[in-house]
C-alpha cells in the first residue's frame, strides 16, 4: 500500500513538472519568434537557449539521459555560442518593423493552418490505452546500439561533420588573388 | 489525468507551429534561422517521446543523429550567412530579391 502511495505521489511530481516545464518551453519559444519588447536578434537568441534548457527537462521526463545532456552541450552550448558569434560578428541593428504584405501574409496563414490541420488529425489517432511505458534511454544502452545496430550511419555522420567543417572554413575565407 | 504520448506530442505540435510562423512572420536572415531550429527540436521532442512511449530506443538514437546534423547544418549556415553579409552588407530577407522575377 505504501509503495502504491509512494509510485502515486511520485507520478503526480513527474506530471506536476511536465506542466512546468512545457510551459516554460513554450513560453521562452513565444518570445524567441514574436518577443513584444524586443525586435533584437540577442534577446531571442538569449530565449532559444531557455527553450532548450527547459525542453532537455521534458527530456529527462522521458527517461531520455543522454539525449538531455546531449540536448544541453551541443544546442545551448556550441549551437548558440555559435549563433551569438554571428549576432555580434554582422553587428546587427534592431529590424525594423515594416509594412505587412497582404499577400505574404494570406500565405503564411494559410500554410500554418494546413499544418494545425495535419497536426489536429494526427492527435486524433494517437492511442491513449497503452501500458505504461518502461524504456531507460541511459547512456549504456543507447552507446551498445549505436555501436552495434547502428554502425555505418555513425561513421557516415563522421564524414559530414568532416565535409561541412571542410565546407565552413572554404565559404568563410577570404578570397585570395 | 496521467500525462501520455498526447500531451508531449501537443507540445511538440505548438513549438513547430511556432517555429513555422517565425520563419514566416520574422525577416531577419538569423532570427529565421532560430526558428528553424526550434521546428527541429520539436521533431526532436516528438520522437523522443514515441521512443519512450513505444518502448524502443532506435528513435533516441534518430534523435542523436539529427542534434548531430543540426549542428552541421548551423555551421554550413551561418557561414553562408556572414558570407551573404560580405556581399551585401545586410542580414534582412526583403534585401535579397536579386532570385526574385
Amino acid at each position: 500500500m505504501e509503495q502504491i502511495n509512494n509510485l502515486l505521489s511520485a507520478s503526480n511530481v513527474t506530471d506536476v513538472l511536465f506542466y512546468v516545464f512545457a510551459a516554460l518551453t513554450l513560453l521562452c519559444a513565444v518570445l524567441v519568434v514574436a518577443n513584444p519588447f524586443s525586435r533584437n536578434p540577442v534577446t531571442s537568441a538569449m530565449f532559444l537557449v531557455l527553450t532548450i534548457i527547459s525542453m532537455s527537462g521534458l527530456f529527462l521526463l522521458l527517461h531520455a539521459f543522454f539525449l538531455a545532456a546531449v540536448q544541453i552541450l551541443v544546442y545551448a552550448g556550441a549551437v548558440m555560442v555559435l549563433f551569438l558569434f554571428v549576432i555580434m560578428l554582422l553587428d546587427l541593428k534592431e529590424e525594423q518593423r515594416r509594412r505587412i504584405k497582404f499577400f505574404g501574409l494570406a500565405a503564411g496563414l494559410v500554410s500554418v493552418g494546413i499544418v494545425v490541420s495535419i497536426f489536429v488529425k494526427a492527435l486524433a489517432s494517437v492511442k491513449t490505452d497503452a501500458a505504461p511505458p518502461t524504456l531507460e534511454g541511459e547512456t549504456y544502452a543507447l552507446g551498445k546500439l549505436l555501436f552495434t545496430q547502428y554502425t555505418l550511419p555513425f561513421e557516415i555522420v563522421s564524414v559530414l561533420l568532416l565535409v561541412a567543417m571542410v565546407g565552413v572554413i572554404l565559404l568563410s575565407k577570404k578570397k585570395l588573388e | 489525468m496521467n500525462v501520455g504520448l498526447h500531451h508531449y506530442l501537443f507540445v511538440s505540435f505548438m513549438l513547430f507551429s511556432l517555429g513555422l510562423l517565425g520563419v514566416i512572420m520574422r525577416r531577419n536572415l538569423l532570427v529565421i534561422y532560430m526558428s528553424l531550429e526550434l521546428m527541429l527540436n520539436a521533431a526532436n521532442l516528438a520522437l523522443v517521446s514515441f521512443s519512450r512511449f513505444n518502448n524502443k530506443l532506435d528513435g533516441q538514437v534518430l534523435v542523436f543523429f539529427i542534434i548531430t546534423v543540426a549542428a552541421a547544418e548551423v555551421a554550413v549556415g551561418l557561414a553562408l550567412i556572414v558570407a551573404l553579409y560580405r556581399k551585401r552588407q545586410s542580414a534582412h530577407v526583403e534585401d535579397l530579391t536579386s532570385m526574385k522575377l
